[in-house]
């Protein structure tokens, strides 16, 4: 239940709330019309300087030498900064509440972990002066061997990414190397389901590509203090964050943002302002360090990239009885932000339905790929994504109608999720109906009739026993073919075969995907259902 | 550095300013007048965000070397708003949350302006067709082509 | 090392100062040149430009139509006598990009641009050319062969066949982004018709190869033959034949080899 807390501020508020169900205008319509909205850009100071950074052309090296002599000669150069001019040179986002390591320097020194790290900034006169300098730069590279797959990167003797985790895994709590879910046995359902479902699925990494590219300008203000324009979507913790890099009180900026020419979560990662600001520190002008096109494309952080293998038990008619699900979320060379998708990952298991034995791995894991960082949902996105399509698959499976297998499966009020909580407020069963009844899918009475409000809890929200781990690592699940499946390119030119059959009895040959109302298979939902 | 005099109609007044070899018109819009309305996207022609009329013809500012310009007239989102009244494409653009960000927007007004201007009446694929050099992340292009519209509409109305 | 805007009043001294300095661009439309600058490409550090009419001529009469230059797409557009060019000229950019981007131009953009490059390599074009020892005329597919050491010449103009019909002449841009996006594949077809045979077919294709390419195995499967339906399987199993396509984030080199016989086939026969 709801609760509205009405004593706070009721003084400020007109309790009379008529918002829902008509249009409200932006505060900031009028700007974006009039093309007055001031965005970090919009600013021109007086003897503005412009840096760029020189990045990294490997995507794991280590540097030998880096030869500034002719680029510092170069004209217009004010200031070349290198990683030791840091104050601190690495640090981690989220150590502002606790959570990590500090593991990325703001510029590289002893080796460089992805494609377009930061080595070197460059502060000048001008942006084309600025180009002709970084053109002058040398660099010696001894190259090392990468690793750019998310299960290469956690076999034993894979390359070692990022020194600070060198088994390429985020810890958590300095012990755990992945964020685990046990619920029941779901070893002992799959073994006693009549059918098993492995399926291997792969989301890419997706770029933000806002219009207004990363960045920010840098300026001294009086009393030894910075004034500083940010694109940045999360203004306090970049303020904190620059803190601690330049290693100055917080109070040492005056940081002016809010409004952001997109962001999507790719603007949380303060990305330009610590070394903007170093820059302003060091030439004691106004410096802009502000993304190309293809700096924010290529180097900008992206969504993650996600693989996630799903094998389910699910009975003739239709209930899924276990799910077991191990997923590598792909944090690129740094942790940033990735250590907190993989444990929203692992919490968004098994999706919205009930499933009475759960067993979830999701890691962190490190590659020498740009650094992921936020997107919208992120870690939640792609396990959905995952999780829909074997929803299909599975419907298809025992040839049941893909809306009426979700209403089935769903969770309830009152069931108990795998992570121990209670369903509260569910409302998948009436999303799907009301999918269905927009799409004019049809969908049977029974169907039409379920409620979240209804049936949940009893037997369904029980803790089942749940057996501890043995220390036995599994091993990678083989792709299982099903009629959602092209054939792979070499099948192509061989008689097709029968995929092997999984350990439990072998699939009934596919149904076709349209919908099917096999009542005879299942007649009484929830009595079935309730066992 | 040598430096270029170069004069031309500023959102009808005229300007005068020195620009170094290369300057694109954004940066001198931008940078050497003060006019921060068209913005940087991309500086490679892929997204409008910059885009302005040149002698009431749609350009991308951020292309267009700032020299090309001389003697001519260049007008911009700022040119738009009489005083304190909203162009009818401003208006329609507010009344239609075609704008999240905002930061297509300057680009979207002129590329929407230089199709009224000659078609004061286009269908909904030539309002598709207008801003198709455009790029909108936010709000999808729905909303930015009803606002086009009915900026369009209220003109033959009125 | 800053950037020197030079700009003439003939294209003779814009092309005499183009062919003195080895980091000199010319700048026609800016589509080029100034994305150049803008991304910091420190190898050009001269910038000409031409202010001669004669860059901006169209002739667009007799079976050969001649274009200067400075020719705008939009202006192409603008001319009814050209409509056979309006479909490539259309499929570039947005308006603002049309409004900017020149016929000499394009014939130096690179995968996945060229668009327009593809319907006049099609069209039998020449291309003149003046150099620092004067003017000539080379043929559209020598000049591309050559497009990398071209930059100190000075394009002044592109002449191409007419077709005899609307039919003649077909072209079509693959794009993953409606209504716009660079190119997965470019076509364009002349298909002259001579008592009810094919004579002198000619098929351009775009981002088949580093450059525009003529598909000349789909050429000979059309050759001296009616433009039946065998005809136009046998030039569509042949299309890929020839090609070097890349990879790129519009589409992979394999996607590109797989489908160019699909849509060459679809061209062809008039289908969307």
């Amino acid at each position: 239940m709801l609760e509205l807390r009405k004593d706070i501020f009721a003084d400020e508020r007109d309790d009379n709330l008529k918002e829902i169900g008509k249009g409200t205008q932006r505060q900031d319509m009028l700007g974006h019309v009039t093309g007055t909205s001031s965005y970090f850009n919009d600013h021109k100071l007086q003897g503005m300087l412009h840096l760029k950074v020189v990045r990294s052309t490997h995507s794991h090296a280590r540097i030998r030498r880096i030869d500034t002599a002719d680029a510092d000669r170069s004209a217009g150069v004010r200031r070349i900064i290198r990683g030791s001019d840091v104050p601190r040179n690495l640090n981690t986002l989220l150590s502002l509440i606790n959570f990590g390591k500090d593991d990325e320097p703001s510029l590289a020194v002893d080796k460089v972990r992805y494609k377009g790290e930061p080595i070197l900034a460059i502060v000048a006169d001008s942006e084309r002066e600025a180009f002709e300098a970084i053109a002058k730069v040398r660099i010696d590279y001894e190259p090392l061997p990468t690793v750019f797959d998310v299960e290469d990167a956690l076999k034993p003797g894979a390359p070692v990414v990022n020194e600070t985790y060198p088994k390429n895994a985020f810890i958590y709590h300095d012990v755990y190397d992945h964020q685990k879910l046990r619920f029941g046995d779901a070893d002992a359902a799959l073994a006693t389901a009549d059918h098993v479902l492995e399926q291997r699925y792969q989301m890419s990494p997706i770029e933000h590509a806002p219009t207004e590219t990363n960045g920010s300008i840098a300026a001294p203000d009086t009393n030894g203090r910075y004034v500083v324009y940010t694109s940045t979507q999360a203004l306090f913790f970049s303020v904190d964050t620059c803190a601690k890099i330049l290693d100055v009180p917080s109070n040492t900026f005056h940081f002016i943002g809010g409004t952001v020419g997109g962001g999507f979560g790719g603007k949380v990662d303060t990305l330009t302002e610590p070394l903007c600001i170093l820059g302003a520190m060091l030439t004691g002008r106004p410096v802009r360090y502000v993304f190309g096109r293809e700096e924010e494309m290529q180097y900008g952080p992206p969504r993650g990239a996600e693989r996630i293998y799903i094998k389910d038990g699910v009975m003739r008619d239709g209930r899924v009885v276990a799910r077991k699900i191990r997923a590598y979320f792909d944090s690129g060379a740094y942790t940033r932000l990735s250590s907190y998708a993989a444990v929203k990952c692992a919490a968004h298991l098994p999706g919205p339905y009930t499933i009475p034995n759960v067993y979830g791995d999701v890691y962190c894991v490190f590659t020498n790929r740009t650094p992921a960082t936020a997107m919208r949902g992120f870690g939640v996105t792609a396990m959905d994504f995952a999780i829909e399509c074997q929803m299909d698959k599975l419907a298809n499976l025992v040839g049941m109608d893909p809306m009426e297998f979700r209403i089935l499966n769903a969770y309830r009020d009152g069931d108990m999720k795998a992570h121990r909580r209670e369903a509260k407020n569910t409302a998948l069963i009436e999303c799907v109906q009301v999918a269905a009844e927009k799409a004019k899918w049809p969908i049977r009475d029974e169907f039409k009739r379920a409620s979240s409000r209804k049936d949940g809890g009893g037997s369904r929200a029980a803790i089942p026993r749940t057996p501890a781990d043995t220390h036995a690592r599994t091993i990678a699940p083989a792709q299982q073919r099903t009629t959602y499946d092209r054939l792979p390119a070499a099948a192509l030119h061989e008689p097709p075969r029968e995929p092997p059959p999984p350990a439990p009895p072998p699939p009934p040959s596919p149904r076709p995907a349209s919908p099917s109302h096999g009542a005879g298979r299942f007649s009484s939902v929830f009595g079935t259902r309730r066992r | 550095m040598a430096k270029t005099a170069l004069q031309f109609r500023h959102n009808g007044s005229d300007v005068a300013i020195f620009v170094d070899g290369g300057t694109n018109l954004l940066v001198a819009l931008r940078e050497l007048i003060g006019d921060m309305t068209p913005k940087f996207g991309c500086g490679q022609g892929g997204c409008g965000t910059c885009s302005v009329l040149i002698d009431g013809e749609l350009h991308l500012s951020c292309l267009t070397l700032a020299e090309t310009v001389a003697g001519r007239s260049v007008e911009t989102l700022d040119s738009l708003k009489q005083g304190p009244n909203l162009h009818p494409l401003q208006r329609a653009f507010a009344d239609n949350f075609a704008a999240q960000c905002g930061y297509c927007t300057p680009g979207m007004l002129m590329a929407a302006k230089a199709l009224l201007d000659r078609n004061p009446s286009p269908s909904r694929a030539e309002v598709v067709e207008a801003i198709s050099g455009n790029i909108c992340r936010c709000t999808g292009y729905e909303p930015i082509i009803n606002a086009i519209l009915a900026a369009s509409g209220g003109r033959a109305s009125a | 090392m800053t950037v020197t805007v030079k700009t003439f009043t003939s294209s003779s001294e814009a092309a005499a100062a183009l062919s003195s300095d080895r980091n000199a661009r010319y700048l026609g439309g800016g589509t080029l040149v100034m994305r150049a600058l803008n991304e910091g490409d420190i190898s050009l550090s001269t910038v000409v430009r031409a202010n001669d009419q004669a860059l901006m001529r169209i002739d667009p009469s007799g079976p050969r139509i001649t274009l200067g230059a400075g020719v705008t797409f939009a202006r192409i557009l603008g001319e009814r006598d050209l409509s056979f060019l309006h479909a490539p000229a259309r499929s570039i950019g947005g308006p603002a990009v049309r409004n900017m981007g020149t016929v000499g131009g394009n014939l130096f953009a690179p995968n996945p641009y060229g668009d327009f490059t593809v319907a006049l390599l099609a069209l039998d074009a020449t291309v003149a050319l003046q150099g620092g020892f004067g003017s000539r005329d080379i043929p559209i597919e020598e000049f591309l062969q050559s497009r990398d050491r071209q930059a100190g010449t000075l394009v002044l103009s592109v002449s191409c066949t007419r077709p005899t019909s609307a039919e003649a002449f077909r072209y079509r841009k693959i794009a993953r982004i409606k209504p716009k996006g660079g190119s997965v594949i470019t076509l364009a077809a002349h298909l002259p018709i001579s008592g009810g045979r094919i004579a002198g077919a000619r098929i351009a294709l775009g981002s088949m190869a580093p450059t525009q390419i003529r598909a000349r195995a789909a050429e000979r499967a059309l050759e001296g033959r009616a433009l039946d339906a065998a005809t136009v399987a046998a030039a569509a199993s042949a299309a890929a034949e020839g090609t070097s396509p890349s990879d790129s984030a519009l589409g992979s080199a394999w996607y590109r080899r797989e489908i160019v016989g699909v849509h060459l086939r679809r061209l062809l026969l008039g289908q969307e």
